[in-house]
């Protein structure tokens, strides 16, 4: 064959080498959720929702205070993480000099890229020694410390792209800077800034490092702030590294719920944005 | 910030004094948000403060001796971090090595030549997977990976590369390369969502020009739009890297948790991110907790080294594709 | 932000403080520790918070090195270990003395997964120091033969599998190896960590159990209760009257036969290597480390409450799980420990 053919040939077999790493890639999330469905979807009962652990060698119960627990460390941290992420992002977007939001947006992309078991020495070292015990409040800092930048970021992004217009129109009707930020400028970035929030408390809710030394876990329901709380994640990790078959089941369960809650997370994330950048279009 | 004690300023001075600004609100909002923005400084200079102050016990012990040292004896009081650091330059390299090419060829095809829905509706499927919990890939691995390594994989490569001094060795399925699998794995939607990205911004006329000149659609790839595109492609090999870095989770479950340096990949490893998770809760003895809290902050350093340089990459490549236009 | 904001916004931290501030009845205490006995405290544990109002007591099992670590920090009310903590660990403890309580007796078998082998093995104490110092690497090594004579062993080689945490059951296991074999007690030696010439680590007895349950031809050691529920093979190890014994119940009580009449004061023992025609070598008595000064009454009541119930309903709960009860001697001085206790 001649140079042009081979050219050809040659492009032609790249090309269809690139298709294959693409599908390889994408079939690698369906075998995950597959797996994970068809482990977890055999396991998940309502007990699981309901009981809590059994001892070991005991058949049935489930992660109830898990779940609970879970929701307990991610609510938290998204109480205190979502206020300064989001008046921190307003700073930047709105007032912001030059060098100091230099030195938060870098700061923030640092604290962002740390590992997260730096993070839960972190949270060891600032709420468990000083309160001497282990502590759903140690874990619920640690991810607050982790969702910060994220909310920070992607409030800062949405916040920019609302158009100019949009405040100078509202400066020129009379209304202070911060009216303008609180009643035209954030809500046009409602979507965004939600996705960006709801994408952020997904992603601390699936952590498990911090978690090893801040909350610890709990066989039973934990009545406060202050001691330490089951978590999930947690929960995945001791049960699938034992020897018990009970356990291991009961692993897939929780694995399949983080997922699911995860993913459902995320797709609603994106459906709100999609919907929100439509509308603006329209 | 107290706003609410100011007693009435004239009215015509308002707008000039301080507490007259403050009650116009805007300047309380610039302060509190002012506030905020600096919170995040103030948590991330304590972070490094805590991690500074509670390892001094083993940088005093062991001065740079600790970077070179092998051995990690809690019963004798040596601790080095010469193994751990050595594991999580390997697994996640060989994560590298394994996600990079896979990655950019997915992004090249759904850069150039998936038609825009299909390209879209898998990127989307890419991005999902970024967002699963390390917790779960090392489920999936612990269960399914490394009885394939153990049982098909390792051997095979035993049989046919173990000439070669990485593939020598006891065979157990936990190990480097399960490891560095599960990482690359990981790391595949952060390559693929940041290289497409980078190879959209390549402007048409660069692929028109190559094919006008008689380029075949691959060539016109990579002789052209693949160099134009090559900042971000680094910058997002870069921040692979450094996810790879801090794994820990998926890591811990397969990686057979020995700190020892071996060359072949079957063998078991450490990586820091694992050792910390290990033995933090146990480490009996101050030396030897503030030894791992030194690894911690050495991996902070890494971690934080790299994630600089991929966001240079980034930023100059965007402000290359806006020079050229 | 409006009205209804503020509002839902005081229900919310109403609500909060409310869960913060505990408001339930219940005693709660933290421990951490062994997993050695993590079976058995988790049923004592289950099974002592059943009763209304009764104190709820989480334990943590990380292992007896993280036990002893957690209570040095103050983090956990009581602490569990299956070594006795030495003279300058207790000293480290500055607020208060350290009471070791024994609450059973179990047994560190040697489990293994052999292709092909579905009996029982024996091993000499030597011998399973040569393993585990990597001197005998493969299964079908005649110093493994001639003790098993009949059984087809494969030429494979031995994966090892040892804790990766801070672990009691290494403790005993490497201290019946350093009983046995002057060699590994100059090289090794016994402790909660050492450094292994190699193999797999794993976190916990669980972990161990596991990846032993996972990895063909593979040895590891791990109480008794982790080898029975993962159901597989665990050997015979030679006792000091040359007898192979398996661990169970008659022999692990033999153990500590002689140490109940000669308990020291402080209940601080190493039971390994025992005399006695019929005891099990690599027994140990496992404790709750708990302090002798409580600030809180109600803790205080909950921790004597339940010393005193494990002493009587608890040691009834351990043969169904292959862990030995404590000989009657034991029990009556550790009820004069209670005492102790302020």
């Amino acid at each position: 064959m001649n140079r042009t053919e081979r050219r050809k040939l040659v492009s032609n077999v790249m090309l269809s080498l690139t298709g294959m790493c693409a599908f390889l890639t994408v079939s690698t999330l369906f075998l995950i959720l597959g797996y994970l469905l068809w482990n977890g979807g055999r396991s998940v009962d309502w007990a699981f929702f309901t009981q809590l652990p059994k001892p070991p060698g005991e058949t049935g119960g489930g992660m109830a205070n898990a779940i609970v627990g879970s929701g307990l460390i991610v609510g938290m941290a998204a109480l205190i993480g979502v206020p300064i992420g989001f008046l921190g992002g307003i700073y930047l977007s709105e007032f912001g000099g030059k060098t100091l939001s230099f030195f938060v947006r870098y700061t923030a992309d640092l604290l962002n890229g740390v590992p997260s078991i730096v993070i839960g020495i972190f949270a060891w070292t600032v709420v468990v020694v000083p309160t001497r015990t282990f502590s759903a409040f140690a874990a619920a800092l640690s991810l607050a410390v982790m969702l910060i930048p994220i909310g920070l970021r992607s409030t800062e992004q949405f916040l920019r792209s609302v158009p100019t217009a949009l405040r100078e129109g509202s400066l020129a009707l009379g209304a202070s800077k911060w009216r303008t930020i609180a009643s035209v400028v954030v809500p046009a970035a409602t979507k965004g800034i939600l996705t960006g929030m709801i994408l952020g408390v997904a992603r601390i809710a699936g952590e498990t490092a911090p978690l090893l030394f801040t909350a610890m876990n709990n066989q039973f329901w934990s009545s406060g702030f202050n001691e330490p709380v089951a978590t999930l994640p947690v929960m995945i990790y001791t049960h699938a590294i034992s020897p018990y078959e009970d356990w291991h089941r009961q692993a897939w369960a929780a694995g399949l719920v983080l997922l699911g809650m995860v993913l459902i997370a995320n797709i609603l994330a994106r459906f709100i944005l999609s919907r929100g950048a439509a509308s603006q279009r329209a | 910030m107290a706003t609410t004690s100011a007693a009435p300023a004239p009215s015509h001075g308002r707008a000039h004094s301080f507490l007259g600004r403050l009650r116009n609100g805007d300047e309380a909002a610039h302060l509190i948000t002012l506030m905020f923005a600096c919170s995040v400084l103030a948590i991330a200079l304590l972070l490094i403060y805590e991690l500074w102050i509670h390892s001094s016990l083993s940088r005093r012990q062991f001065g740079f001796h600790f970077f070179f040292t092998q051995v990690w004896d809690p019963i004798a009081g040596q601790f080095g971090a010469l193994p751990f650091i050595y594991g999580t330059l390997v697994t996640s390299i060989l994560a590298l090595v394994i996600a990079v090419p896979l990655g950019l060829g997915a992004a090249i095809y759904l850069a150039e030549l998936a038609p825009a829905r299909l390209s879209n509706v898998l990127t989307f499927l890419v991005e999902l997977l970024a967002a699963v919990p390390s917790v779960i890939y090392g489920l999936l691995a612990f269960f399914s990976l490394v009885p394939i390594l153990r049982n098909y994989v390792e051997p095979f490569l035993k049989s046919t590369l173990g000439f070669l001094p990485i593939f020598q060795g006891p065979i157990y399925g936990v190990g480097f390369l399960a490891a560095g699998l599960i990482l690359a794995i990981m790391t595949f939607p952060f390559i693929i969502s940041i290289c497409r990205e980078a190879l959209l911004e390549v402007p048409r006329e660069q692929r028109e020009a190559a094919l006008a000149l008689g380029a075949t659609k691959w060539e016109s790839t990579w002789q052209v739009v693949v160099p134009y595109a090559k900042l971000g492609i680094m910058g997002s090999v870069f921040l692979g890297l450094a996810r790879a870095l801090g794994e820990t989770m998926a890591v811990t479950m397969v990686i057979g948790n020995d700190p020892r340096i071996k060359a072949s990949l079957f063998a078991p490893g450490y990586t820091i991110a694992a050792v910390i998770a290990n033995e933090f809760t146990e480490a009996t003895g101050d030396l030897y907790l503030n030894s791992l809290i030194e690894l911690g902050l050495v991996l902070f350093l890494i971690t934080m080294i790299i994630n600089a340089g991929a966001r240079l990459l980034i930023i100059a490549t965007t402000k290359k594709g806006s020079a050229r236009d | 932000m409006t009205n209804k904001h503020l509002h839902l916004l005081g229900f919310a931290a109403a609500g909060m403080l409310m869960i913060g501030t505990g408001a339930y009845a219940a005693v709660k205490l933290q421990g951490a520790g062994a997993t050695f006995p993590g079976a058995i405290y988790s049923k004592w544990f289950d099974e002592f918070q059943k009763p209304k109002d009764a104190p709820q007591i989480n334990y943590n099992p990380i292992g007896s090195g993280g036990g002893i670590r957690q209570l040095t920090a103050g983090t956990v009310d009581f602490g569990a270990s299956d070594m006795p903590m030495s003279d300058e660990a207790i000293k480290a403890v500055k607020k208060y003395h350290v009471l070791h309580f024994p609450t059973v007796l179990g047994g560190v078998v040697p489990t293994y997964n052999v292709e092909g082998v579905t009996g029982d093995l024996n091993f000499t104490g030597p011998l399973l120091a040569d393993i585990f110092s990597g001197k005998v690497a493969k299964w079908n090594d005649p110093a493994i033969a001639k003790v098993n004579a009949g059984v087809k062993l494969p030429s494979k080689d031995i994966t090892l599998v040892h804790r990766s945490d801070g672990s009691g059951t290494t403790f005993v296991f490497t201290d019946y190896l350093s009983s046995v074999s002057p060699e590994w007690k100059s090289k090794i030696g016994a402790g909660a960590t050492v450094n292994w010439p190699g193999g797999l680590g794993a976190k916990g007895s669980e972990g161990v159990a596991g990846q032993v349950q996972g990895t063909p031809n593979s040895i590891s050691y791990v109480e008794l209760f982790y080898a029975i529920q993962n159901k597989m093979p665990y050997g015979a190890v030679q006792n000091k009257s040359g007898k192979f014994l398996k661990a169970s119940l008659e022999t692990v009580t033999a153990a500590a036969a002689g140490a109940a009449q000669a308990m020291p004061e402080d209940f601080r023992v190493s039971i390994v290597n025992a005399p006695g025609a019929n005891a099990y070598p690599i027994s140990t008595f496992t404790w709750l480390l708990i302090p002798d000064k409580f600030e809180d009454a109600q803790k205080k009541k909950a921790v004597v409450d339940f010393l005193r119930w494990m002493l009587v309903k608890g040691q009834t709960y351990a043969s169904a799980l292959s862990y030995a009860p404590l000989p009657k001697e034991v029990v009556a001085k550790e009820e004069k420990q209670i005492a102790k206790i302020q």
